[in-house]
């Protein structure tokens, strides 16, 4: 189980590592999710690995899983949600507004303020 | 329990929303209400710096759970200071946004709050995923403020930097998860208790979750390689929401203090000092690219941007000393970069309104309305950004090398902050020849469609952060006896970890 986790969270980093660096907003988009993907398994597996153990005191228990990394996770799952909407939509309106997707700045646009409109 | 120490995140959290589901559709409602939040964190902080002062940390349990379960917010002279900066600020761009800038767009004043919200939030936790939580709070109102107003150049360079920050945050999440796997806890104070506690065995995951902590904050304070988000954003960003970012750049400074003092300072056993090899050289770095930008930037916002990042390595530069006179320099010097960044940011927003189709690019260009009270404005500001006499950036230079002066890196210290301090003045000096003095020799006027939107109270919210910045130099005296207390207080650990713990 420690080797499936252990390179399940690399794939998945490696795999959005890769996709950031391209230059456009879709698969930069897509990387973001894989990688926060890695960094939910990441999260989980830091209370350590265990099987059939109860997160909750019970008489029977012989030992118990750590139940703050869940709640940790969730906390992580529900913002990382939040944010990709919001970086979806932000590079949306980026593209219809300059009919371009890259992800980088001109030189040009580098310099430019913003039109004050 | 003092149940003072929590109005500061409630205030906002309560203003927000009233504004977005009750006076959304009227804007004059609608400032009223953000300046009336302001002003009660305004009044907060004093409040909270006053109990603050006599060098007890206060805590606040959330829930009044047990220590070191539940969450905590903490109390301390460090978070009583940038909690007033942090309401000064605010109230004053708030000031200036009200003369117009607020209609750009649509909620404004709401984002606004939860700005300032997660702002305080984060000077005030005492808890490291809490510190996470309270960024993205202050991070995802950010991304609303920065494309404020819209306008292609500004979405993209928004959707930048909201990559980045994602980023930033996922990094941000393994650090802590390294942190709780190795520890068992997340509260700060009994972090400290167990750092020092950790087996050899463990002692690599525990340095790799203290580097990415600092790699995470290094983000947020703009420190090279991480500040290449900065200039674009800041420069991009709507005249308000670059000063009023200002301080967003010292929240990645507060972390760091905080942590490395409190965590993994001293009194860390194999971990102490981990941060100050890494930080320092990273400091100086980042203070030769921000002064070198500052020379070779082509608008005005780019070099205030740069400036920024330049005044960034100058107060981290004497962070990483970590000795409680450089402490108390770096935050002298922390309080004069904020105001005086926010007052340039301002300027550079009273101009462009000023010169249509240029904005701010250093062109020479007829002149513009109000040239003459612009360019004192800058004159001003710029001395106190570039750190000559006789402003507070010239004494907080002063402290800051006075402080490093029997340190090992005395020569390079000395040597950086003395040559990057003169790039910087030519570099300022440049702009505002360019922008102001050399205008008057071109005939002609540029003219604006009716009268500029930033008007008489812009002017005020300029005069207030230059005002700001002459108190700042006039009561050096008080103001660096109470620095000089706050930062004994952070390294006297255990106060703190006693008041959270017991």
């Amino acid at each position: 189980m420690e080797f499936i986790v252990a390179s399940s969270v690399g794939v998945l980093t490696a795999a959005g590592v890769y996709l950031l660096l391209r230059a456009r907003t879709y698969p930069v988009i897509l990387g973001l999710t894989l990688l926060t993907y890695a960094v939910n398994f990441f999260l989980f597996a830091m209370g350590r690995l265990s099987v059939n153990l109860p997160p909750v005191i019970s008489d029977e228990a012989l030992g118990y899983a750590d139940p703050l990394p869940q709640a940790l996770v969730l906390t992580a799952i529900v913002i990382s949600f939040g944010m990709t909407a919001v970086v979806v939509a932000m590079a949306l309106r980026a593209y219809l507004e300059s009919d371009s997707d890259h992800v980088d700045l001109s030189r040009s646009e580098g310099s430019e303020k913003a039109d004050h409109s | 329990m003092n149940h003072w120490i929590i109005l500061p995140i409630l205030v906002p959290a309560v203003v927000a929303p009233m504004i977005v589901l009750a006076v959304r559709h009227d804007i004059v409602l609608a400032r009223i209400f953000s300046v009336a939040s302001a002003v009660i964190m305004l009044l907060l902080g004093g409040i909270l710096m006053g109990m603050a002062a006599d060098g007890q940390t206060q805590m606040y349990a959330l829930g009044n759970w047990p220590m070191p379960f539940g969450i905590v917010l903490v109390l301390d002279q460090l978070s009583a200071l940038m909690l007033v900066l942090t309401a000064v600020l605010g109230l004053v761009v708030l000031l200036y946004a009200i003369d117009g800038w607020d209609r750009h767009g649509r909620h404004f004043h709401a984002l606004f709050q939860l700005q300032l919200m997660g702002i305080n939030g984060a000077f005030l936790t005492g808890d490291l995923f809490n510190l996470f939580v309270f960024f993205e709070i202050l991070l995802i109102a950010s991304y609303g403020l920065m494309v404020h107003g819209g306008g292609p150049a500004r979405m993209r360079a928004g959707v930048q930097y909201v990559i980045v920050n994602l980023v930033g945050s996922s990094v941000f999440l393994v650090a802590i998860g390294l942190i709780y796997g190795v520890t068992g806890t997340l509260n700060m104070a009994d972090l400290a208790v167990r750092v020092p506690e950790v087996g050899a065995s463990e002692q690599a995951l525990l340095q790799t979750g203290a580097l990415l902590l600092l790699l995470v904050f290094g983000v947020k304070a703009a420190l090279v390689p991480v500040h290449f988000w900065l200039p674009g954003t800041y420069a991009l960003a709507p005249a308000p929401v670059a000063a009023l970012f200002a301080i967003m750049t010292k929240v990645g400074a507060y972390s760091i203090i905080r942590m490395y003092t409190l965590v993994f300072g001293d009194g860390a056993g194999e971990m102490a000092g981990i941060a100050a090899d890494w930080l320092l050289p990273a400091a100086l770095v980042t203070l030769v690219v921000g002064m070198v930008g500052v020379l070779a930037s082509r608008s005005l916002g780019q070099m205030v941007s740069f400036g920024v990042i330049g005044s960034m390595g100058t107060l981290l530069a004497a962070v990483a000393l970590f000795t409680p006179a450089a402490l108390s320099a770096g935050l002298y010097y922390l309080l004069h970069s904020t105001l005086a960044a926010a007052a340039l940011f301002l300027i550079v927003g009273l101009v462009v309104d000023r010169r249509p189709g240029l904005g701010d690019d250093l062109v020479v260009a007829p002149t513009f309305a109000q040239a003459g009270l612009i360019a004192g404005g800058f004159f001003l500001a710029a001395i106190a950004m570039v750190g000559m006499p006789p402003l507070a950036g010239f004494l907080g230079k002063l402290l800051i090398l006075d402080a490093a002066r029997d340190t090992d890196a005395v020569v390079w210290i000395w040597s950086l902050i003395l040559a990057t301090s003169l790039l910087a003045i030519i570099g300022f000096g440049r702009g505002g020849s360019t922008l102001f003095w050399k205008s008057s020799a071109v005939a002609g006027r540029l003219e604006t469609d009716g009268v500029p939107e930033s008007g008489a109270l812009s002017f005020v919210a300029v005069g207030l952060l230059l005002a700001a910045l002459v108190f700042l130099t006039v009561f050096a005296g008080p103001v660096t006896g109470y620095l000089d207390a706050t930062a004994a207080q952070l390294f006297e650990t255990r106060s703190y970890i006693g008041a959270v713990l017991d």
